[in-house]
């Protein structure tokens, strides 16, 4: 897990956190077909997406293969303050994962 | 002396590392059950009842999709769903004409705002939906998308 895959934004507006991300993840459905070989390429996407907030869960996300690739998504929670932690974390369908922790800024 | 405890906390830091890095390295269960069959379902329908246990939708005036009326490229089309309802549990989005019409669900806690942006793959001009999990209720909104090129193409 050398290379990061979860780029986190995050910041207060009034009493709410906004939280914006961008996933590097292939998403592949397991329909497409590799052109050359015509071999369908195995399906790899995420299924789980989990959002805390100092270690609470605010958003817990399911993702089917439809998503689209290097899924980008933003949620909004309240009572959060700057300096607060927020952790990302997500799973795929082959047992892969990657976490990120960042304060609030 | 000072040597001694820099030692010593140097040893404790590495020792954490160690754990930290095998952590890492072990599977992260950090998912619940997936629903699979939720997320193979082939109608609106099915995969609602799968996902959420009842297939009975209530048409709400209340939920927002914010989506292009057409999209270029299906693969990656911007959703948005707001929903004025209260105690929102789940946000769920479906797309009617895709082989497997849930592309996503998201649970919600009792701070999280009835609102999640996200992108998604349509696969032909079609009506996208979404749910919204309301005080045990489901209500549901939906839009219809033009595509111009799929986002499931082989």
């Amino acid at each position: 897990m050398a290379v990061n895959t979860i780029r986190p934004r995050v910041w207060v507006d009034g009493d709410l956190a906004i939280l914006k991300m961008l996933i590097t993840h292939p998403m592949e459905t397991g329909r497409r077909k590799n052109k050359k070989t015509g071999k369908k390429i195995p399906a790899h996407y995420i299924q789980s997406l989990i959002v805390e907030h100092n270690d609470k869960v605010v958003l817990d996300g399911m993702l089917g293969p439809a998503v689209s690739k290097n899924p980008f998504m933003q949620c909004k929670f309240k009572g959060a303050k700057a300096g607060d932690k927020v952790t990302i974390k997500w799973a795929d369908n082959k047992g892969e994962s990657d976490s990120k922790e960042v304060k609030i800024s | 002396m000072k040597r001694r405890t820099l030692l010593k906390s140097s040893l404790t830091a590495g020792v954490a590392g160690i754990a930290a890095g095998a952590g890492l390295l072990t599977p992260q269960v950090v998912m619940a059950a997936w629903p699979k069959s939720a997320f193979k379902s082939k109608t609106i329908d099915n995969a609602v009842k799968n996902l959420l246990g009842s297939s009975g939708l209530a048409t709400s005036g209340d939920i927002t999709i914010k989506a292009p009326p057409i999209a270029e490229n299906g693969a990656v089309v911007n959703i948005a769903v707001t929903s004025k309802l209260k105690n929102v549990s789940s946000i769920s989005i479906l797309v009617e004409k895709n082989a497997q019409p849930l592309t996503s669900s998201f649970n919600l806690s009792s701070v999280t705002e009835p609102f999640v942006k996200t992108r998604v793959k349509i696969a032909k001009t079609s009506r996208v939906l979404a749910v919204v999990k309301s005080g045990g209720k489901l209500y549901s909104a939906s839009r219809e998308v033009k595509v111009t090129i799929g986002g499931c193409g082989g």
